[in-house]
């Protein structure tokens, strides 16, 4: 397990998606656009989609599909599970994909019924508006 | 030693009041309404009467209400220190039950429903309290109580009333949130009980600091008792109308008070605990204190009510201080104070408020001349002035003449000079009004218009407790019976 | 059959969801009695689940069959068991009462209405009952994505604070995944109890120490705990009242939930109080969170904001009471839990009855309320002293123990911060109390010298309807009911559940 930690320090992908969270983070907090909010909320779950592909990653590897019959040679053909990807993370990264779909649906519809209230989209004018009312 | 009996009876009788209120809520005629108030009256006080010859037997009546954590429980006891309590609670609210109908149809006041109702729960909550077997139920009553007579004291709805609710909440629920309850928990978390016991439950269990904390936390915390300088919602709350500050404010609430401490330091402490660490000086200069300032205070004030109000938290400090003395004769003298106190305390407050209703005047330098106009009233209130002072013949000197031996069995001299000094003030402050009524020549046109009383409705109620002051002199034996039993008990004798 | 019946706590109200929304297309008059037919069979299973697990232990369910760890299972035991039903009754009292609102609303969204409300009590409920890390996810974003589309449902800057709960939520909920995928990275599983069993030789490690920290933090998001509560005030202030009545008792408490749960269950006590630095500043926080929301409680000039800025001091109770670090303050955050979820219900019904008759919950509109609208105003009044902690209503014997823990752990500050926040509760209720007492100023004769300054309406405001009343008061004697059986609740559900290593 050590190995992995100190993966966890080197490795570039940690790096790279780290780097790509913080910039979706950024715009969250930063931004004042509320679609560019949006899109930095996206940005920030697409990080954490990578991280699960890149755990379960490996190189040379191949798909866990079984080439062969259950019958009676299948023994011969032993599973190695060092020649196979997990495919656990990608499996649930699917989850993952659909729930980001769904959240960026549901905020951009939100966003629709902001325009359509205020006019903008941009937080300072909202703000405006609400203290004026 | 004493056995316990279990009985379902304290629990009604503390349930009784909060039955009518429904009855009370839905009465569409005041006649029926009241009706209600003086059956759950007469029934509570049969009911606490019922009780009273198993106590003199020497038995504890129990009841075991529900279990609510485990281990802490909500549950009644009925003993002698209880009971007498109950006892004077029971009978002063049919007293002023009589007295409201009078003072609050002669000045046709709104709400009366609600207030009924109010008053009500606040019995139930009082008699609770009496009966509290252990610290949760009495933190329950308590609170109960505090609530319960907030829509009480605002009674009147308008900005005074409003500002005096605020003052009235911030200073009894603040304190109790802020001190009793956490007083409270220690309490448990130290010892594992929080039952009253003459032993007391912290004996052994705690460092003579943090016991000291204790003691003043719940002195404090139980802010109902008027110890200054937690008193000063007392004399705001007299905006409330005066039977209610006739039986809140000078029996049931600021009783509720000094009972709780009086119950808190001999059933959690232990009389042996606080003589052991000599708290009982530290509460007895907590005590003098406010006698003395609360008398000096009381003299200034012009306010008939307001003046009553200062006489109270002097004279509830002095119930504190004849605990805080340690020896028998001394907590029997503070023990009946509360009796005596309750019957010339609520004979004033009376007087006060049948003066406000037949002529309008609350301020004591308009009240020249009035003993012609108001003569019975104004008897009335020489009696209970005398029993408050504490003298001859009427009630009070009987419980102040247990304090001062108590002060020379247990060497306190200080305390004997306080309470001599303080019974000079008391007269300073009450005679003058009574000398005012009778020889000053009447400055108001209206006082030389001859004999007119307040509405007999007023009037009985406080003939009535006159009266009883001047019976609990010559007959004090019921009541005095009945403390001796609680000081033998919580002197383990 | 009655093996299948932790089951039917997720798979009838899913069912129902779908059917709902089919029907509100075809026969909108169905909506309503399918939600209620689906609410009913989750409570009945929720009970009869909580019963099984007092009788005969903990359960766990294998979904399809498949065997942990490789399936989804649900795992039951004594607290999660009690969190189901109390879910489940919360939303079923909250359905009742919703009726009114939803009917007056345009016929489009009856049939959406009724579909997300059920989804999203799919959603808590799941999250509660899944022994699963991701299918906590998933059902976690079920719940928030319901939850938002809930609040967004109201009228003016409700969409807005939804957008704003939407991405306060996601990161919220990605930082939860992300500590999962730490979790599996390290130990190769997403079986909460296969995890347990694994994690105990990969203490030390960092990653396992960053999964803990990042999980939390993704919890305490969607818990409001300050200082991540700033979707809070907004959401719950401007979401239609049919919503607020479920979001507000039920996504805050689910949520300390699954703080419980992750600490007990995944990371085990050992591991979850082996940090006395860490658990010190999450103490602290919680005293932070106390104080906080109590001072902006004190500032609201709106009832149902008043009421969001008390939720965030409740939850820094229940966060500071789990991380005490000893069995007493679990036991006094589980008792909480269910007794704020009763509160916060009482609360925010009493809210909806106002709205629905005065129309805004400013508190300048509350005055002569106890006249016009009694029942609604008694109920307000026990759920405020249940708020304030009065004995014999429920709020006063969870923080007792909360107090008692504090006492045991020596945690000065969060006692006082208790302490302090049942004295400004005391203030804020009595505020509203005397507002709707003393105003308008009685017109007979004593004072009112504020008289005639237009505020008739006050006067003729109405009780609100029935359905919404009677679960009101209904919930309201609960509050005391639920005081009374503190005990029960105590000895006989939530001390099975705790571990037996947690002294």
């Amino acid at each position: 397990m050590d190995d992995l930690l100190s993966k966890i320090a080197g490795g570039y992908n940690y790096i790279a998606y780290i780097t790509i969270m913080m910039i979706g983070l950024y715009a969250v907090i930063a931004k004042r656009n509320l679609v560019k909010k949006i899109i930095g909320m996206s940005i920030f779950q697409t990080a954490i989609i990578l991280f699960y592909i890149s755990i379960g990653a490996k190189k040379g590897a191949t798909i866990p599909i079984l080439m062969h019959d259950h019958g009676p040679e299948a023994a011969e053909h032993a599973i190695k599970a060092a020649d196979y990807i997990n495919p656990l993370p990608h499996v649930l990264m699917l989850t993952a994909i659909v729930v980001a779909v769904a959240t960026l649906g549901v905020a951009l519809s939100l966003a629709v019924k902001v325009y359509q209230r205020y006019g903008t989209l941009e937080e300072p004018e909202i703000q405006d508006q609400i203290n004026k009312s | 030693m004493e056995h316990s009996v279990n009985s379902i009876v304290p629990l009604l009788a503390v349930l009784v009041s909060i039955a009518v209120v429904p009855g009370l809520a839905s009465a569409r005629w005041p006649n029926v309404r009241e009706g209600f108030t003086f059956a759950a009256g007469v029934i509570k006080l049969l009911l606490v009467i019922s009780l009273v010859p198993a106590v003199l037997a020497g038995q504890v009546v129990l009841c075991h209400v529900v279990e609510v954590l485990p281990g802490v429980a909500i549950a009644l006891k009925v003993d002698a220190l209880g009971l007498i309590f109950a006892l004077v609670a029971s009978i002063l609210w049919i007293v002023t039950s009589a007295y409201s109908i009078g003072y609050m149809r002669g000045l046709d006041e709104h709400s009366q429903t609600r207030y009924y109702s109010f008053f009500a729960l606040a019995l139930s909550a009082t008699i609770g309290v009496a009966f509290s077997a252990n610290l949760l139920t009495l933190y329950l009553f308590y609170e109960m109580l505090s609530l319960s007579t907030w829509p009480l004291v605002t009674h009147h709805q308008d900005r005074e009333a409003r500002s005096s609710g605020r003052k009235y909440l911030l200073y009894i629920v603040g304190s109790s949130i802020g001190l009793l309850l956490p007083a409270v928990l220690i309490t448990y978390g130290l010892a594992g009980t929080g039952e009253f016991s003459a032993a007391g439950v912290l004996a052994g269990k705690a460092p003579y600091w943090l016991v000291l904390v204790l003691m003043l936390m719940y002195v404090f915390g139980l802010a109902k008792a008027g110890v200054m300088p937690l008193h000063s919602w007392l004399p705001a709350a007299m905006v409330a109308p005066t039977p209610v500050s006739a039986l809140l404010h000078a029996v049931a609430v600021v009783k509720v008070g000094v009972f709780s401490i009086v119950r808190v330091l001999t059933g959690i402490f232990g009389v042996g605990l606080l003589a052991e660490m000599d708290l009982g000086l530290v509460l007895g200069y907590i005590a003098s204190f406010t006698v003395i300032v609360a008398s000096l205070i009381a003299l200034s004030q012009d306010e008939l009510k307001r003046r009553l109000a200062f006489s109270t938290i002097g004279q509830l400090s002095y119930i504190i201080l004849g605990l805080s003395l340690l020896v028998p004769i001394g907590v029997t003298g503070g023990v009946l104070h509360i009796v005596m106190h309750a019957f010339g305390k609520i004979t004033l407050f009376f007087c006060a408020g049948a003066i406000f209703v037949a002529t309008g005047r609350k301020y004591i330098s308009q009240m020249n001349g009035l003993g012609r106009r108001m003569p019975l009233t104004l008897t009335a209130f020489l009696v209970g002035s005398l029993s408050v002072i504490g003298l001859p013949p009427a009630g009070g000197f009987i419980s102040k003449w247990f304090l001062l031996v108590g002060t020379m069995d247990a060497h306190r001299v200080v305390f004997m000079v306080v309470l001599l000094v303080s019974s000079l003030l008391n007269a300073a402050y009450f005679l003058p009004i009574v000398y005012r009524g009778f020889f000053k020549k009447a400055t108001e046109p209206e006082f030389q218009m001859g004999f007119k009383e307040a509405p007999s409705w007023c009037l009985a109620p406080l003939l009535i407790t006159a009266f009883c002051s001047l019976l609990l002199f010559f007959y004090p034996q019921p009541f005095l019976r009945l403390t001796q039993i609680a000081v033998a008990g919580l002197f383990g004798g | 059959m009655s093996e299948q019946l932790p089951a039917f706590i997720i798979v009838a109200p899913l069912i129902g969801a779908c059917l709902i929304f089919i029907a509100g297309f075809t026969r909108r008059g169905l909506c309503y009695p399918l939600a209620m037919v689906s609410m009913v069979v989750a409570l009945g299973s929720s009970i009869g689940v909580l019963h099984q697990v007092l009788v005969d232990g903990p359960l766990i369910y294998k979904l399809g069959g498949w065997d942990p760890p490789w399936g989804i299972v649900y795992n039951v035991d004594a607290l999660n068991a009690l969190v189901l039903a109390v879910v489940a009754a919360v939303a079923l009292v909250n359905l009742v009462a919703s009726r009114q609102f939803i009917d007056a609303q345009p016929f489009y969204r009856i049939g959406a209405f009724y579909a997300l409300y059920i989804l999203a009590v799919t959603g808590l409920m799941g999250m509660v009952i899944t022994g699963d890390v991701f299918n906590l996810y998933v059902l976690l974003e079920i719940a928030s994505l319901t939850g938002y589309a809930l609040v967004a449902m109201g009228d003016d800057r409700a969409p807005l604070s939804a957008l704003n709960y939407v991405l306060v939520g996601t990161i919220g909920a990605s930082f939860y995944l992300l500590g999962v995928g730490f979790l599996y990275a390290m130990t190769g599983s997403l079986n909460m109890v296969d995890i347990a069993q694994r994690l105990p030789g990969l203490y030390g490690s960092t990653a396992v120490f960053a999964a803990f920290v990042m999980i939390m933090v993704g919890i305490w998001f969607k818990a409001a705990f300050f200082p991540l509560h700033s979707w809070l005030p907004n959401a719950y202030t401007y979401a239609p009242p049919p919503s607020a009545g479920l979001l507000a008792p039920l996504m805050t408490k689910v949520m300390i939930y699954v703080m419980i749960r992750m600490m007990l269950t995944v990371f085990t006590p050992a591991y979850s109080f082996s940090f006395g630095l860490l658990n010190q500043v999450v103490v602290w926080l919680a005293v932070i969170a106390i104080v906080a929301g109590a001072i902006m409680a004190l500032a609201a000039k709106d009832f149902k904001r008043l009421l969001a800025y008390i939720i965030v001091s409740e939850v820094g109770y229940m966060v500071g009471g789990a991380w005490l670090g000893n069995r007493l303050g679990m036991t006094g955050s589980m008792l909480h839990l269910v007794n704020d979820a009763a509160m916060t219900l009482c609360v925010f019904l009493a809210a909806a009855a106002l709205s629905f008759r005065l129309k805004d919950t400013k508190l300048t509109s509350f005055q002569g309320l106890f006249k016009t609208m009694p029942f609604t105003m008694g109920a307000l009044v026990i759920g405020g002293l249940s708020i304030i902690g009065v004995p014999p209503t429920c709020g006063f014997f969870s923080k007792w123990y909360l107090i008692s823990a504090g006492i045991q752990a020596g945690a000065w500050g969060y006692i006082a911060a208790l302490l302090f926040s049942s004295l400004v509760n005391l203030i804020l209720f009595f505020k509203i109390f005397e507002i709707a007492y003393f105003e308008p100023f009685s017109a007979h004769g004593h004072g009112h010298d504020n008289g005639g300054h237009g505020q008739v309406s006050a006067l003729a405001v109405r009780e609100a309807p029935a359905q919404v009343v009677v679960p009101l008061v209904v919930t309201a004697i609960g509050l005391v009911v639920l005081g009374l059986y503190s005990k029960e609740l105590v000895a006989g559900v939530i001390d099975l559940g705790l571990p037996l290593g947690l002294k």
